[in-house]
Order: structure tokens, then C-alpha cells, then sequence
């Protein structure tokens, strides 16, 4: 094992970390529906990309499924309904980000009908033209449910567009205590194939391949079974580790392709989609049903009933916590997400969005968090690290604010995965430094442009103002011309008017 | 000015993921090299009897002080969390294993001064100095005052001598009393630069003696380090197991060692010594497994570690073999720990999507 574990070291394929994965029990209950919350507020910007536009009126009436806010943009997703209700309110709410700053969202007080709007299922899914298909994912709202939320359907036609051979689809699920996709594909493994099976037809790509952790045997014979139809659709178990449901990752480990650091997935081929997007896309496509609503798991230490459940979109977190059962002591940490990638939530009143696969309730225990000390260059995190950087390097140039010679070791190939922060010794927050980092770069490249902008700007006007001056003075000197011209030819014409009168009597004032 | 961002509040600090954590922490790690020194330090204390024991504690003690004293001196507070990390404990405890087991007292008092506030405080604590820290204590002592640092002792279990009890061990530590003849000796290497010097071969001088064995079971005369090598050996393999180090480190200085010892030898035995005397004498083991795997003084990489390794190993037997002192295993180890940022800044993994220049990978034309 030493000697296995040394070769795979030798050759560099030692990348990732094996955090306990504490997905079970939750991971092995079945799914429930979440209660009707009162109350939903559906965020505008949900997706990557430009927010969309409401196209309701406070007051109106809405049933499940009906959109209430357009896609605005070539990349931007529209949102529905998640229930039937009346439009209370389109305004500000708190935001599921760490910062805590509001967003709009527009609010819909529940009937309690769930009533959905009637749409006629399509009568031969599989029949539909490629475009066809991206137009109704589109029109469906549906973004990448791993996490990412970019607008599905934009995927969809790239891959048209960059000849793609093989759709990855991505059901690693590596995040620990996460297990909604395990159950997803559990319950609904032939929908999801369905899904995949429109993916390749949206796409042009000819087979897919689904990576399933080793850790989630069930899904794995699930699918498999599912699948077993369809010869283009074929299960990859992948071994368990983080990150391994990183798209690069992925792609490695599927197709043996690595992207380059400045291209996407689709310039080597290959496009990845999450089981989710996949089962999303079946609902929109063959049941012609928007995504307003998706699994997510409940978890962590202070959760009194773990699990996972179907949850409308825009459901406050806090009724996700009350509705399914409450907390179980004190709630140390709340995290929207993954306990590796998550972001902490200041308080419970902010919605679920797309993008969300999970509330963690972590309990004192398992938000301890150990005093940072100095790096003792013991190189944990350089093995740890799944794209190849030195995050110790990097964040010691960070602490002296040399962002250039941060992003000389590979700062902008950080994915903030969080492997390295989580085999350091010393419990240096290295994430945070590299956000910080990313964050004050990004800043200064802004405040770069804009001051090229008024640079620009300023020697714009003065350029005018000097061309004005110009003009203004080409302007007076012709007027001038002219009107010593005017005079000189009046003089001329009085002289010549003066002699002509001399020899004739007729006016000859033409001239001037 | 280094604490811009440590300096912030807790309650930041707890925003940023990831929010789970492996559980390592600096003192286990160094707790469990301590552990892996344990069964051949105990070894030692047997071997060369209550002095070596006095030695090794007063070297530790000496560290620990000089640590809080440097610490208390530069206003980092708590000292209690600095010193409870082990670092500086480890450092004494590494320095006495490479001391002659009869040094007297000051010996300890001055190399932990050296180690710790010399090798280590003055670049700035732990993680920022450039040597090993017990490297530059030994290699400073060994240059000034090189009679108590060359003087061995048989170990007296071994022999019909009787070893001193607790109280003359104590008064020999104290007083810096020399061994007496009878128990002195020197170590293998010591003693082959000896006869070299005076002109003898080594088939002639070293004939009848089994060194191979003797060594690996630690009978014979030099310091805690290189007494017993099969329990350094153990210490480092528990040490690989527990994935504190790599191999790469320890391969590499026993193959750079090997390699010129087997030429050498196998082109002329009477001038150079054979393999397995090289690499069971001086601190050959614990240099391969414990000096030269330290983390803030060798190269960050693995691919680096071998180029490190590999040059220790060859720089410690050209050191034994040309050099003035019999023993090179410090010297080389010093030597490339200035070179480490050198390797370091030339060896670095390869980005996932870029070539080892750093470009992106080009796209291939299959694929489009």
C-alpha cells in the first residue's frame, strides 16, 4: 500500500484529498418533498451571467411553473414560479453569499394550491431537432446544478458549435456530507439517462460517460442498470476523492484529456454536465416542466433530520430548516454548499437558489477551528494540490502583498478547491488568502481600466478642445478673409461702380 | 507588516472554506518524529549510559530556553503556544543525537544558543530559517572547540569496564571531566582518517573488523545518532509510513552516498571505504532520514528532494573521503540547504493545463 501510494506519488498522481465523506445515514434515506413554505422570494440572478428581467406586476396571480422574470442577455437564464401564489413583492433580500448583501428577488405569497400552469408534454423528446432541445432548456431556466449555475443551454449549443465527442457527465458528488445527487440517481436514474440521452442530441457528441465516485456503490448500479439500453451512455465508477468532481479533474480521469489552462473543456472535445442539469433537462424537455424546484441535502451535527429533499426554489433557508424538521442544538456554522467549497450564511433568511446542493448545519464540533501558525514549508499542500500550484508560496507572497509573483506560481489556476487549507499543519486559511488575492487583483484591474478610461477621456475632451480652438480660430480668420474680401470687393465694385457710372448709367452690383 | 492577515478577527477568518479539516497540526507532526527518535535514543541512553542521558536533556532544555528567551526578547506572545508546538524541542533533541555522548554541560548550553537563536530565531522563527537549525549548532561547535566534540566513548555495556553510576555521571557532566583512556575510543570514520593520514591502508587497519554488524546493532563508539542504525532506520521508516516524509529524500542521500562509495571501493578498497560502512557509520541514517527530510530547509517538490538528495549524499562522501573531518553528513546537509531555493525556484510541479514552462497547453488538433 506504502509502495502503491509512493509510485502514484512518483508519477504524480497523488493530487486531492480523502475527507470522511459523512454522507450517510442521510445519503441512504429516501428522498422527501419539502412542506409548502408561505412564502418564496426567487432571486433575479440566480445563473453566471446577467440577471433576469421580472415581467410580472406585484399582485398578479401565478401558477407553478409560470415565468416570472425573462432571460436578458446571450448568457442568463429566466426564472418561474417555484409555486402557485400572488406576487407580493419584487425587491431587495439578503443574498445566499458570505457577504451578506441584498439582491433582488421577487416574492410570491403561496396559495398553498401548488398548482401547476398547464403545459402539454412533448409528444417524441427524442425527435427534436438539436436547437430545438437548447431552445426548451433555455426556456426552461436550466443552469449547471453542481454548482456552477451557468446557463445550460449556452453549454448545450457550444458543444454544437466545437464538434464535442463526448458529453461527461458528473456524478462524483466529492463534496463530504452532500449526497442529493447520490439520491437523485438512485430515485430517477432512468430519467436522468433520458436526460443525457437529449444532452447528446443537443450537443452532436457520441456517447456519454458518467463518473460515479467508488464511495456510492447504489447509484452506480443504478444507473448502470438504467443505462444498460443505451450503449452511448456508459457509468464510470471513479475513485473517491476530492476534488474529483472538478470539471478538469473529471476530464482527466474520464478521457484522459487535459484542458489547457486558457481554454475550455469544449476546445479538447469535451463538455461536462452535472446528473442534475441532465435530470433538469428530461423535466424541461419530455415534460416541457421549468426548473422551481431540485434536491438538496440537509446536514451537519445540529440538523435534527438529516436528508434529502425536494425543495421549491426561493424557499428562505430558515423554512427549509423548520419545514424539515428543525435544529438540533446550537448551529455553529451555516453553509450553503459543501463543506470544502460552501459559503457561510450570516443568518438563515435568505433563499435557496439553483445553484444550491445543500444546508449544512454544522454543529461547535465540527466548525472548531484551530489558531493559524507559521508555515513550516512541510509541503502538505503542494501534494494535496489538484491543479499542480504552490499554495505555500503563493500565500506567503500574498501576506507581502506581491500579487504578481503570487500569480507567477499559478494564482489564476486556483480552483479554491480548499485541499491545501485542509492538510495544513499550521491551519493557515491559504483559501481566503488566494480569494483576497483574486479579489484585490481583480479590483486593481479595474480601477486600472477605469483610469485608462478617464485617461482616455481626458484627452479626448482636450483633443476637442483644442480642435474647437482651432476651429473657432480657422473660423474668425476666415471670417475675417472674408470680410476684407467683402470690403476689398466692395471697394472694388464702388470703384468699379464709380467708373462704369462714369462711362454708363446702369448698376452693375452683381459682383458682390 | 507579516501579520496583515492574521491579524484579522477570528470571526473572518472563519468565512473563507474550506470548513473541514484533515487534523494535522505542527505538534503532531513533531511529536511524531520525537516518536520515531525514541527507540534509538533509548538505545543510546543504554549504550553510553547516564551522561548521554544528562546531554540530551540539558540540550532540549537549553533549546526551549533560548526559544522563550528569543521569543519573550521579540514580544511574540503566547510563548506557551510557540514552545508547545515542539519545534524547538525537536531541534535540541536532533543536535543531541549528533554530540559525542560525553560532552560536557556547556556543550549543550552552547549548541541550543547556536541552534535556536542563531540557526533559527535571527532569520525570523520558525519556517523562515535557511539551515537546520541542529546542523549549524553541531558544525559550530565542531569548528570551535574540536577536542570535546571528537572525544567517543566505548559503549560500556558492551565491554568489562564498569559504567558510572548516577551521581559520577553527574559529576563527570558537570565538571567536564574527559573519559578516561580506557574508555575512549574513536568513532570508525574518525578512525580511518586516522590511519589514512598516517600513511596505513584501511584493508590493513580495518582488518577483523565486522563493522556492518556491529553497526546496525550500535556496538561500537559515536554519538546517540549513529549508534544503533537499525533503530534509526525504523524511526525512519515509521516516519515513511505515517506520511510525514516522502521517500525521496532518504533514497536519494543513501544512493548518493552508495554510488561513489561502491566505485571508490570497488577501484581501490585500501584508500576508500565500502558501502556499507559509509552508510552505516557517522550519521549517515539519521542525516537521510531525519536531518536532511526537514521540511523548512529542503527543497518543497519531490523531483527537488531527489536533486537534494542525491547531492547530500555525494557531498557527504566526498566530504569523508577528501575532506579534513571524517564526517561530511553535516557539512553536505548545510552546504544544500543553500541551495535549496535555487532547486526550489527551478523545480516546480507542473501546472494541471500548462507545460512545465508555465504555457497553456496547446489544443489539440485531434480533438477540433
Amino acid at each position: 500500500m506504502g509502495l502503491l501510494k509512493a509510485l502514484k506519488h512518483f508519477v504524480g498522481d497523488d493530487w486531492g484529498v480523502h475527507p470522511a465523506d459523512h454522507k450517510r445515514p442521510a445519503a441512504d434515506l429516501p428522498s422527501r418533498r419539502l412542506p409548502l413554505p408561505e412564502r418564496v422570494h426567487l432571486m433575479l440572478a440566480q445563473h453566471v451571467g446577467a440577471p433576469a428581467r421580472p415581467v410580472v406586476l406585484v399582485g398578479q396571480k401565478v401558477r407553478k411553473g409560470e415565468l416570472i422574470a425573462a432571460a436578458h442577455g446571450n448568457i442568463s437564464a429566466p426564472v418561474h414560479a417555484s409555486t402557485s401564489g400572488t406576487i407580493s413583492a419584487i425587491g431587495e433580500i439578503t443574498a445566499a453569499h458570505s457577504s451578506g448583501l441584498p439582491a433582488m428577488a421577487i416574492s410570491i405569497d403561496a396559495d398553498g394550491e401548488d398548482a401547476w400552469l398547464d403545459s402539454d408534454p412533448i409528444v417524441d423528446p427524442f425527435a427534436l431537432p438539436p436547437a430545438a432541445i437548447a431552445a426548451r432548456v433555455a426556456a426552461a431556466g436550466v443552469v449547471g446544478l453542481g454548482g456552477a449555475a451557468f446557463p445550460s443551454a449556452v453549454k448545450l449549443n457550444l458543444g454544437r458549435r466545437s464538434e464535442i465527442d463526448t458529453l461527461i457527465v458528473n456524478g462524483s458528488e466529492c463534496e463530504p456530507y452532500l449526497s442529493c445527487d447520490d439520491r437523485l440517481m438512485r430515485e430517477r436514474a432512468a430519467d436522468i439517462v433520458s436526460g443525457i440521452r437529449l444532452m447528446l442530441t443537443a450537443t452532436g457528441a457520441a456517447q456519454a460517460k458518467v463518473g460515479i465516485e467508488d464511495n456510492k456503490p447504489e447509484a452506480i448500479a443504478t444507473m448502470r442498470q438504467a443505462a444498460a439500453a443505451f450503449s452511448e451512455v456508459v457509468i464510470v465508477p471513479v475513485p473517491a476523492r476530492y476534488p474529483m468532481g472538478s470539471d478538469r479533474q473529471l476530464i482527466v480521469e474520464l478521457s484522459g484529456r487535459e484542458v489547457p489552462s486558457d481554454a475550455r473543456a469544449a476546445d479538447v472535445g469535451v463538455i461536462v454536465h452535472n446528473v442534475a442539469t441532465a435530470y433538469a433537462t428530461q423535466q424541461a424537455v419530455v415534460l416541457n416542466r421549468p426548473l422551481v424546484q431540485r434536491l438538496m441535502t440537509l446536514n451537519g451535527g445540529a440538523a435534527a433530520a438529516p436528508g434529502n429533499y425536494e425543495v421549491p426554489l426561493g424557499t428562505l433557508v430558515s423554512d427549509f430548516i423548520t419545514l424539515s424538521g428543525g435544529r438540533k442544538g446550537e448551529v455553529a456554522r451555516l453553509l450553503m454548499g459543501g463543506p470544502m467549497m460552501g459559503v457561510v450564511l450570516a443568518h438563515a433568511r435568505v433563499p435557496v437558489i439553483k445553484g444550491c446542493s445543500g444546508i449544512l448545519l454544522l454543529d461547535a464540533e465540527e466548525a472548531a477551528a484551530a489558531e493559524p501558525q507559521a508555515c513550516i514549508r512541510c509541503g502538505s499542500c503542494i501534494k494535496a494540490c489538484p491543479m499542480g500550484l504552490l499554495p505555500l508560496e503563493m500565500s506567503a507572497r500574498i501576506r507581502h502583498d506581491e500579487l504578481e509573483a503570487a500569480v507567477d506560481f499559478g494564482l489564476s489556476d486556483c480552483i479554491a478547491c480548499g485541499c491545501c487549507a485542509y492538510v495544513c499543519p499550521s491551519h493557515i486559511p491559504l483559501v481566503q488568502y488566494f480569494y483576497h488575492a483574486k479579489g484585490e487583483l481583480s479590483a486593481r484591474q479595474r480601477a486600472q481600466l477605469r483610469a485608462e478610461a478617464t485617461k482616455k477621456m481626458a484627452l479626448g475632451r482636450q483633443q476637442r478642445l483644442e480642435r474647437e480652438a482651432r476651429e473657432k480660430a480657422a473660423a474668425a480668420a476666415r471670417r475675417k478673409a472674408e470680410r476684407a474680401a467683402q470690403q476689398s470687393a466692395a471697394t472694388a465694385v464702388a470703384v468699379a461702380t464709380t467708373v462704369a457710372a462714369a462711362r454708363q448709367p446702369e448698376p452693375a452690383g452683381e459682383s458682390a | 507588516m507579516k501579520a496583515t492577515m492574521t491579524s484579522a478577527t477570528p470571526a473572518a477568518e472563519a468565512l473563507a472554506s474550506p470548513h473541514a479539516h484533515g487534523g494535522n497540526s505542527v505538534a503532531r507532526t513533531m511529536f511524531r518524529v520525537q516518536l520515531a527518535l525514541l527507540p534509538a535514543t533509548l538505545c543510546g541512553f543504554w549504550l553510553f549510559g547516564w551522561q548521554a542521558f544528562f546531554l540530551w536533556l540539558l540540550t532540549i532544555l537549553s533549546c526551549l530556553g533560548c526559544e522563550a528567551l528569543a521569543l519573550g526578547l521579540m514580544g511574540r506572545r503566547p510563548l506557551k503556544r510557540s514552545l508547545g508546538d515542539g519545534s524547538a524541542l525537536l531541534t535540541g533533541w536532533l543536535l543531541a543525537m549528533t554530540l559525542p555522548p560525553w560532552a560536557p554541560w556547556w556543550v549543550a548550553v552552547v549548541g541550543g544558543f547556536i541552534a535556536i537563536v542563531v540557526g533559527k530565531q535571527v532569520f525570523g522563527g520558525v519556517g523562515q530559517n535557511v539551515f537546520n537549525p541542529a546542523m549549524v549548532a553541531r558544525v559550530a561547535l565542531l569548528v570551535s572547540f574540536p577536542l570535546p566534540l571528537t572525544q567517543w566513548v566505548l559503549p560500556l555495556p558492551l565491554t568489562p569496564l564498569a559504567a558510572p553510576g548516577f551521581v559520577d555521571s553527574l559529576h563527570i557532566f558537570l565538571n567536564s571531566l574527559p573519559p578516561t583512556d580506557a574508555m575512549a575510543s574513536a568513532s570508525l570514520l574518525g578512525f580511518s582518517k586516522t590511519e589514512l593520514a598516517r600513511g596505513s591502508d584501511l584493508l590493513h587497519s580495518l582488518s577483523g573488523a565486522s563493522a556492518p554488524l556491529l553497526s546496525w546493532l550500535g556496538a561500537r563508539s559515536g554519538s546517540l545518532g549513529e549508534s544503533a542504525s537499525l533503530l534509526i532506520l525504523a524511526g525512519g521508516l515509521y516516519l515513511l509510513a505515517s506520511g510525514i516524509i516522502t521517500w525521496h529524500t532518504p533514497a536519494a542521500v543513501l544512493l548518493g552516498l552508495a554510488l561513489p562509495a561502491a566505485i571508490g571501493h570497488a577501484v581501490d578498497p585500501a584508500r576508500y571505504l565500502s558501502v556499507a560502512t559509509h552508510l552505516l557509520s557517522g550519521a549517515a541514517m539519521l542525516g537521510a532520514f531525519f536531518i536532511a527530510t526537514d521540511y523548512v530547509t529542503s527543497p518543497n517538490t519531490g523531483a527537488g528532494q531527489l536533486v537534494f538528495g542525491v547531492a547530500v549524499g555525494v557531498l557527504t562522501w566526498v566530504i569523508r573521503s577528501y575532506g579534513g573531518y571524517p564526517e561530511g553528513m553535516a557539512f553536505a546537509v548545510l552546504l544544500m540547504n543553500a541551495m535549496t531555493p535555487v532547486i526550489d525556484r527551478f523545480i516546480k510541479p507542473r501546472i494541471l493545463g500548462r507545460d512545465r514552462q508555465g504555457k497553456p497547453l496547446t489544443i489539440p488538433e485531434s480533438a477540433a
